[in-house]
């Protein structure tokens, strides 16, 4: 009786693990599939993107070529890539410069009222970058600094510090305190602590949050479109650029937008290659 | 190496008005192994972690060699610590964690791996230099830890509880290993413990602290002979002693039921002077005895351990139930539920209501 009752339970445990597995993966596909239609599409014909949905077609790189070497519009494609690496790259590194020190002042020698001033980094976060464009807009404008690179590394350092002093700050946290005091001990100034102790164990953590300024950064299109329309701007403004008034356009714009992804993707992958959990086993106990 | 000195220095929590650790004064001289011990929330740990530099001294000072580092940051006061926990660098391997500290100093690299390289012969850990913590078990963490500590050649070693996370037979082992190194090295050692057999074997001195104020410091013979007060005569001693409260002063003697104390001349004496009242009689298991006559009880548990047992008696006190533990030689024929009697062969500890020791 028992037995039988064990038996009935332990098939309706799997019974119900095998439905919320076949779940996640219908959620996954559905999920997946509008990219997945984009890529197909960036490697057809105009005709064949714009009629009845077709999963069998001659594959072409035309549209990559087109929507890469074409001059009309406003933007080149190299322009826009360099321009979005720069803005990218430079205000990644600015914003973990910046929020490194940050986050060892409230996490591991809590400066006074540090929750306040944690409340203050994300309230900042608060006001939609719309009701600020204005401003952002005249000032700028003032300084010379539309259509400038300067002016978007500026802003997306602003806009991903707030979030980077966060994160850092509770990955900062979980550094055990016995491991900064054993270097004290061992003579190790604040710069070694940092350096030789701190970073190494946070790293994934440092990583991780790398990885979401980046990501930001390279999609964010409000502030790069109102600043910069025409020069210093970025990939996200050149991928709306291959829309057109006249004609086909979808499988241009798929492969453009394609082209657009793939460097977040690639980011994405390195960052995950430094995101190993457990790097901090074995230091206690 | 050096002596160390604490010279009323307290340790007061922000925001907590009782002291961690209050007027501590304590003098250990060079080449000492002294052992802090008490129950938890002593402040044992604190005063070790204030001649660390790791925690702020409010009042008082805390010397090294007789130059005052109250307020020398750690990094400068050549010391090394074991933690409980070992903090080992997890991103370094063995050779780069033991290495650390002269790597700071700025000691060559050809001279620190020599360095290295003779910690670890004498740990046995020369097999292991190039794992990371984590790819070792938990004996070989604590050695490295107590690697990273002799390679500096300090003059003081700081250890606080670095035996706890070690299973009980590699602890017992890893005890008389640490003892040993120490007394090869000759370096003044302070090391804190909660468990008083790790104090009494280790320790050349061992001081008691209870809520932040020391008790006794002796060595760890004198501690367990002459106890200066109630808590150090029950926190000392495994089995603990047995303490009753017992009708006293006078020249009446201690009776035990029908059982009357023998009690040194010295204590007799003084306690003759003293007002009748309520003392604590303090016997240690081994002061006990089974025999043909002496106050009667019930055996509720024997513990056999072997070389040795120890038999714990009900017997009737001040109108209720009081358990003796009472120690045999060897294997007994006692059990559970036999009607025994327990003689006292002495000596006996009295202590005054305010838990003072009285006499010798």
């Amino acid at each position: 009786m028992r037995a039988d009752g064990a038996v009935m339970e332990v098939g309706k445990r799997r019974a119900v693990s095998f439905l919320l597995g076949l779940l996640s993966w219908v959620v996954a596909l559905v999920f997946f599939f509008p990219i997945f239609w984009m890529v197909l599409n960036g490697f057809k014909e105009e005709i064949d993107a714009n009629t009845d949905p077709k999963l069998v077609f001659d594959p072409t790189f035309d549209r990559f070529d087109e929507v890469t070497s074409q001059t009309q519009g406003l933007l080149g494609f190299r322009e826009a890539f360099m321009n979005s690496v720069w803005a990218v790259s430079i205000s990644t590194i600015l914003v973990l410069v910046l929020a490194i020190p940050a986050a060892y002042a409230l996490a591991i020698r809590p400066v006074a009222k540090w929750r306040d001033v944690l409340f203050f980094f994300i309230s900042t976060k608060f006001l939609p970058v719309v009701a600020a464009i204005l401003p952002l807009w005249i000032i700028a404008r003032e300084l010379d600094l539309l259509n400038t690179r300067l002016v978007l590394i500026i802003l997306y350092t602003a806009m991903n510090l707030p979030l980077a002093v966060w994160m850092l700050r509770s990955f900062f946290s979980e550094v055990p305190k016995e491991l900064i005091e054993a270097a004290q001990i061992d003579g190790a100034k604040l710069r070694g602590q940092i350096t030789s102790v701190i970073l190494p164990i946070v790293a994934p953590g440092l990583a991780a949050t790398a990885l979401l300024c980046v990501i930001f950064a390279w999609n964010e299109f409000f502030l790069a479109v109102q600043l910069n329309p025409v020069d210093g701007s970025t990939i996200p403004i050149w991928v709306t650029s291959n829309v057109s008034t006249r004609g086909n356009f979808l499988a241009k714009l798929s492969a453009a937008s394609t082209l657009a992804t793939l460097p977040v993707v690639l980011a994405g992958w390195l960052a995950q290659k430094r995101m190993i959990r457990g790097l901090s086993m074995g230091a206690i106990k | 190496m050096a002596e160390v000195r604490y010279e009323n220095a307290s340790r007061i929590y922000p925001g907590t008005d009782i002291p961690a650790v209050e007027s501590l004064t304590l003098d250990i001289p060079d080449g000492e192994l002294l052992v802090l011990v008490g129950p938890s929330g002593s402040g044992k740990s604190t005063a070790l972690r204030m001649l660390a530099g790791l925690e702020f001294v409010d009042k008082g000072s805390v010397y090294i060699d007789a130059e005052d580092v109250t307020l020398t940051p750690p990094q400068d006061r050549d010391i090394a610590m074991v933690f409980q926990n070992y903090a080992l660098y997890p991103n370094m391997t063995v050779q780069a964690n033991m290495g650390f500290a002269l790597k700071q100093q700025g000691v060559p690299k050809a001279e620190r791996a020599e360095r290295v390289r003779e910690a670890a012969r004498i740990l046995d850990l020369e097999p292991y230099l190039d794992r990371k913590p984590k790819n070792l078990s938990g004996g070989q963490r604590q050695r490295v830890a107590m690697g990273r500590a002799i390679v500096r050649r300090p003059q003081v070693f700081l250890m606080d509880e670095p035996l706890s996370n070690l299973d009980a037979k590699l602890r017992v082992q890893t005890r008389t290993e640490l003892a040993d190194l120490q007394a090869r090295l000759g370096v003044t050692t302070v090391y804190v413990t909660h468990d008083q057999v790790e104090a009494m074997t280790m320790g050349h001195r061992v001081a008691v602290l209870k809520d932040g104020i020391l008790q006794q410091v002796d060595r760890p013979r004198t501690l367990y002979s002459h106890p200066v007060n109630l808590f150090v005569a029950g926190f000392i001693g495994s089995p603990a002693m047995n303490l009753v409260e017992a009708e006293a002063g006078g020249t009446d003697g201690i009776r035990l039921g029908s059982l009357t104390l023998p009690l040194d001349e010295q204590v007799a004496h003084n306690l003759a002077a003293r007002e009748p009242g309520a003392y604590t009689v303090g016997v240690r298991p081994e002061h006990l005895q089974l025999a043909s006559e002496g106050i009667a009880g019930e055996v509720t548990v024997v513990e056999e351990l072997g070389s040795e047992s120890y038999v714990h008696v009900a017997i009737e006190h001040q109108g209720g139930p009081l358990l003796l533990v009472v120690r045999a030689e060897g294997e007994t024929m006692t059990q559970r539920g036999d009607n025994v009697r327990v003689s006292c062969r002495g000596p006996v500890h009295v202590f005054a209501p305010n838990g003072e020791r009285i006499g010798a």
